[in-house]
């Protein structure tokens, strides 16, 4: 492939800038999230060719020392190689199009997707911001409430505490009585709503958030920004990932660029932004860059 | 190939590059940045800074003690998952939660009419109803939490994936659930019992260390068969036919003890191990304990230690069977 050239001299470039050019400056920050050459690779069982034939499955069988795609294992290779140093204090936002690796990184920082090369070191125990997955849309509002701190990691003196809170967050009572009602019954924005009120609901040292800023109306919108902001006080360096870059801008001083699985840029925003919304801008031929 | 263009000069673009098409932002940023030459100390500076800063590698599997606080406290959530999947199971059904009950009634009838009636295993076995309804009850505890924990962590990869908690939560409380629902079972056997005349007796209590043994072996066997199905996920394929084979040497439906004295020909290491089947001791143990006409002379020979040894030996070795590969799981 032509991109080997490019992807061995990228690799040093996210390993040292960094290191060099933070740790060097000021030597007092303390370091909260440090990737070292982190790759990320997901398996796919039964994608080759005749994958749901029983021959072509008994052939993989039968020739076990085949390459992996013959076995019909293939492997995605969603981050490569990508190094970097967040500090208590930052805001880092993370950009790329879809299905660059953003999000995959982020579960990475939290522990929960095994990296395949390299380390991720962390201060304490990051955490994700979203409970979707714990809840039950069979379950009334309330007892997800429960479940989703419970999951989290809550207490329930914690949960008890914060009931009120989270429901009136939410604001899924004001058009009545629907935290009794069982999930499914609630309108999409009503769910992400909620969900995103149970999973704000915690207090995190390191907090990753992921497009958890799009969901609900306008108003709703506007609420949850403030409610990120002050977490970020709390928190000591948040990772946010969003395709919406105002919402970057507004929360953000630093950017990650993440295109393909590889770290493009690291930088304060602007830089960063207006590099990627040149990349992304679908309108404009590209010109060749001469002065 | 790659579509990486860059759209024109930038103000701070150094003049000394050419830039060609493929040239990538992040080029530009390592020359303000930093000298390339730095690069070999850098490697080791990122390890040496966490060290200096006492970071610990993400997603690291933690020491066994710490494991198990860890697991303890999230008792709550192990519960609360249990009750809550237990509670969601039927929740759209018009006779919702009355299906507990009627689930493993309509079980045990069928198995009646096939055994008691047409088969009619029950001769030589008195009291064949509850003989019956306890054998399936007990079978279908091991059974479901068994198929449960083999895809406790292929089935719920999301939540793997999602939030941070001790994997063996999962199992553990599927284990739970199917618990609860032998709970609710239970008493649906304790109203057959007094319909058909069994005496209740101080021996019912004796149902509560059963079910603790059986517990604690099931939810072994689950962390054991979590594990493998993690990796390989068409265990769960296989499962259902190694589980009816099991069932069926089990004595669920028919008495290891009749068998074996109307065929006193046959080799004793196959009474030993019809005897010795975990799940046959403790579905025997269930009977001794409900109903008076199974006397302890039915019961095979040291079947109290029989009991607790298959629960300490699945319930510790799967345990630390599943936290060995517990960094693993969420690997996709």
């Amino acid at each position: 492939m032509a991109d080997n050239a490019t992807l061995t001299d990228i690799d040093h470039v996210n390993d040292v800038k960094d290191v060099t050019a933070k740790t060097g400056v000021t030597g007092e920050r303390i370091p909260t999230v440090i990737a070292d050459r982190v790759d990320i690779v997901y398996r796919v069982n039964g994608t080759s060719a005749g994958r749901g034939s029983a021959t072509a499955a008994l052939n993989r069988i039968v020739r076990r020392k085949k390459t992996e795609k013959a076995s019909g294992v293939r492997t995605v290779h969603a981050v490569r190689n990508v190094s970097f140093v967040a500090y208590k204090g930052e805001a880092i936002g993370l950009i790329g199009t879809n299905g660059s690796g953003k999000s995959t990184l982020l579960k990475a920082v939290a522990g929960l997707l095994p990296v395949e090369n390299g380390k991720i070191y962390t201060d304490g125990q990051p955490s994700l911001l979203g409970v979707n997955a714990a809840l039950m849309s069979d379950l009334t509002g309330e007892r997800n409430v429960h479940l989703g701190g419970l999951a989290m990691g809550m207490t329930r003196e914690q949960i008890k505490e914060r009931y009120q809170e989270i429901v009136d967050f939410s604001g899924i009572n004001e058009k009545g009585d629907f935290i009794s009602l069982p999930m499914r019954t609630y309108s999409s924005g009503m769910g992400s709503r909620l969900r995103f009120s149970i999973a704000a609901a915690k207090d995190h040292d390191v907090l990753l958030i992921d497009e958890a800023l799009a969901t609900g109306d306008a108003k709703f919108r506007q609420r949850s920004a403030d409610r990120i902001r002050a977490m970020r006080e709390h928190a000591g360096t948040v990772f946010l990932v969003s395709h919406s870059n105002s919402s970057i801008r507004e929360t953000c001083e630093r950017v990650l660029w993440l295109e393909r699985g590889e770290l493009r840029m690291d930088g304060p925003t602007e830089e960063v932004l207006k590099e990627y919304e040149a990349f992304t801008e679908p309108k404009k031929k590209p010109r060749p860059a001469k002065a | 190939m790659r579509s990486v263009r860059k759209r024109g000069p930038t103000a701070w673009e150094p003049e000394a590059r050419t830039p060609t098409p493929r040239v990538k932002a992040a080029d530009v940023s390592q020359v303000l940045h930093t000298p390339p030459q730095a690069r070999a100390e850098a490697r080791e500076d990122l390890a040496a800074l966490a060290a200096r800063h006492g970071l610990s590698v993400s997603g690291a599997r933690p020491s066994l003690p710490e494991y198990v606080r860890q697991l303890w406290a999230r008792r709550h959530f192990i519960t609360a998952f249990a009750t809550a999947k237990l509670t969601s199971q039927y929740s759209q059904a018009k006779l919702g939660q009355v299906w507990q009950v009627m689930t493993p009634l309509l079980n045990a009838a069928v198995y009646y009419f096939i055994f008691g009636v047409l088969l009619q295993t029950k001769k030589n076995v008195p009291d064949y109803i509850p003989f019956l309804v306890t054998g399936v009850f007990i079978w279908t505890f091991t059974q479901s939490s068994i198929m449960a924990g083999t895809k406790a962590i292929s089935g719920n990869i999301g939540l793997v994936r999602a939030l941070h908690f001790p994997r063996a939560a999962l199992p553990l409380s599927f284990c739970l659930q199917q618990l609860q629902q032998l709970l609710f079972s239970m008493a649906a056997l304790v109203m057959i019992l007094l319909v058909v005349g069994v005496p209740p007796a101080l021996s019912w209590l004796l149902a509560v260390p059963v079910l603790v043994l059986q517990f604690t072996f099931n939810a072994g066997v689950s962390m054991i068969l979590a594990r493998l199905g993690a990796k390989t996920p068409d265990i769960a394929q296989l499962m259902p036919f190694v589980l009816r084979t099991w069932m069926y040497i089990s004595g669920v439906m028919w008495s290891i003890d009749v068998l074996l004295s109307e065929h006193s020909d046959l080799p004793t290491w196959v009474a030993d191990v019809l005897r010795a089947n975990p799940t046959a001791v403790y579905i025997d143990l269930m009977r001794f304990a409900l109903i008076d006409s199974f006397r302890a002379d039915n019961l095979p020979p040291h079947v109290w230690a029989t009991a607790v040894g298959w629960a300490l030996l699945a319930g510790v070795g799967g345990f630390i069977y599943f936290w060995k590969a517990e960094e693993t799981y969420g690997r996709g």
